[in-house]
């Protein structure tokens, strides 16, 4: 209880330390979308190109990313997609941030055991663990890692430099189905009612904490935060939900600005598209492939 | 209780009868029936839980009876009616709602594309859309916080964009639930002003509240809510100077205080502290 652990001191400092970084890290995370947004809307030279057309060249290179078959093909990808980032406003500290060091840890969970278990011809040994490392282990390793950063970076180049809206308009346009992308709206803005709840219930708990509690009662306390933060924030989403109804809202995206496709926009398509096709077609073509 | 209305020879913006309405096993409304004529401005006046707000959701076609009729400008709403898309839009044309909470009402990120939302659903066109949200900036002063995220807004300033971005589509039925809620005086004035600019407009106003302060200035005519049903109806001096109702209704309730001079004495005090708003 709050009293007793009052009472026997505790690690009042450790306790407001947590509570104060979660709330630090939702208002960051809030901060961080609001960014995301002017990013989104500010100069830059895959801002400027139609989302639709945008959508679908990266689109494009994502998927050959996913299923190139040369390493040097795939590094091509990553420089093309780092170079369209710098050149959209969007800096490598960002990119390191939101995706690589993320999708680093993630991929290197799997891929690091592939260097010493894929058999295959020996390139060194770990020392006191006599585990020898094999070419191909390597290999196997630097494609899951490359092409999961590579996808990665060009997937979040699409949401970096659109507004979300207009994200779903061109996903709209291209055929994916009106439910899907009703679905997906939703999911983004759930996403921010979500934390805009997690800070509001925090800080009512931090308003209310007079000291540190014992772990078992910390953790009760904790998963029925989680279960109040869900049920709240559904109830909130479906409000808003109900609110985008009463404006006329049927699932549809209506932008003020219908989105037009210009001359550079089909120029820009031509030269994603050409990347890829040169990525894909990388082991065929003479004298510069690498075939291993 | 037999549909009565104000004026029984006005066409009825809407009309209940018999209405029922449940969230699970909760009743919220039990056997309503009343008939909202064109033109005139209502205050739906209850405590909190009579089911001022689930009427409202009614009347917005956001949720069904469970049992009775519920029709609006002659036509009857059902979930299965709404489906259809040309009934859906003529409806959400000619009806807005309000919401006591202006956080679930604003759901984009600029004030600017809050109050294009509607007009957008509606299918306005560009140059329209532009020159009616620069209008409604400007009337509601909020031409200053036109690039701003709604969120980062004051309670204030928030209860004014969700106002603009309903009024911005020229509906002709208002609704609105609580709609000075947790203001401060100086904002209360600018709503209750707005609202009290509707009255002989043309326009049909439903107000949703406890705050007898405001009743005056904005309704016509009163319908009193206790425990999901309707227990009283009639014009707002009527209904104001009738204490005993609200007593019984819970709109007034015996304050008790001692003077200076020591002699102690009640009155009745007007319930219109709003939920969460500090005593």
């Amino acid at each position: 209880m709050g009293e007793q652990t009052f009472l026997r001191g505790g690690h009042p400092r450790r306790r407001g330390d947590f509570l104060e970084r979660l709330l630090r890290g939702l208002l960051d995370a809030m901060d961080h979308a609001a960014d995301a947004e002017r990013l989104a809307a500010g100069p830059g030279l895959l801002q400027r190109l139609d989302p639709r057309i945008k959508t679908l060249g990266l689109l494009a290179l994502v998927v050959t990313a996913v299923f190139v078959k040369s390493l040097v093909a795939l590094a091509l990808l990553f420089v093309c997609a780092t170079a369209l980032a710098l050149a959209s406003g969007i800096t490598l500290r960002r990119l390191a941030g939101q995706v690589w060091i993320g999708v680093l840890l993630f991929t290197g969970v799997l891929a690091v055991p592939a260097i010493v278990l894929v058999p295959g011809d020996a390139v060194a040994v770990v020392p006191l663990l006599d585990w020898t490392i094999t070419r191909q282990g390597l290999r196997g390793a630097a494609f899951l890692i490359g092409r999961a950063q590579t996808a990665a970076t060009f997937a979040l180049l699409v949401m970096l430099t659109t507004p979300w809206p207009q994200v779903l308009k061109a996903l709209r346009s291209l055929g994916v189905p009106l439910i899907l992308v009703a679905i997906l709206g939703m999911t983004h803005r759930y996403i921010f009612v979500l934390l805009e709840s997690s800070v509001q219930l925090f800080e009512a708990k931090r308003s209310r904490v007079m000291g540190p509690l014992p772990g078992p009662q910390r953790r009760r306390l904790a998963m029925a935060s989680v279960v109040v933060l869900l049920e709240r924030s559904l109830q909130l989403a479906t409000e808003v939900h109900l609110a985008m109804i009463a404006r006329g809202y049927r699932g549809e995206v209506h932008l003020l600005d219908e989105l037009r496709t210009r001359p550079r926009d089909w120029l820009a398509l031509a030269g994603l598209l050409s990347i890829a096709a040169v990525a894909i077609g990388w082991p065929w073509l003479p004298a510069i492939g690498d075939r291993g | 209780m037999p549909a009565t209305a104000a004026h029984p020879h006005t066409a009825a913006a809407f009309e209940l009868v018999d209405v029922h309405y449940a969230y699970q096993d909760i009743p919220a409304l039990n056997g309503v029936s009343l008939r909202i004529p064109t033109g005139q401005c209502i205050a739906l006046l209850g405590a909190n839980g009579s089911g001022k707000s689930t009427l409202l959701r009614l009347l917005a076609a956001l949720c069904f009876p469970d049992r009775g009729r519920l029709a609006a400008f002659g036509e009857e709403l059902s979930d299965e009616r709404m489906q259809q898309e040309s009934l859906a839009y003529a409806f959400r044309r000619r009806v807005g709602l309000v919401f006591q909470n202006p956080d679930v009402q604003l759901f984009n990120p600029t004030v600017f594309d809050e109050l294009a939302f509607g007009p957008l659903q509606l299918g306005w066109t560009r140059e329209e859309i532009l020159r009616c949200v620069d209008a409604m900036l400007a009337e509601f002063s909020l031409a200053d916080l036109k690039h701003r995220s709604p969120h980062r807004l004051s309670g204030g300033e928030k209860k004014r964009v969700a106002l603009a971005c309903v009024l911005i589509t020229r509906p002709e039925v208002l609704l609105l639930d609580e709609p000075t809620a947790a203001l401060d005086p100086r904002s209360q004035g600018e709503v209750v002003r707005c609202l009290a600019g509707c009255r002989g407009s043309g326009r049909t106003v439903v107000t949703a509240t406890h705050n007898l302060d405001i009743v005056a200035e904005i309704a016509d005519y009163c319908f009193v809510l206790q425990a999901g049903r309707l227990v009283a109806q009639g014009t707002s001096t009527d209904i104001l100077g009738d204490g005993a109702l609200l007593r019984a209704t819970q709109l007034l309730h015996a304050h008790w205080h001692v003077h200076a001079d020591g002699l102690a004495h009640t009155h009745d005090h007007r319930h219109h502290v709003a939920a969460g708003e500090p005593l």
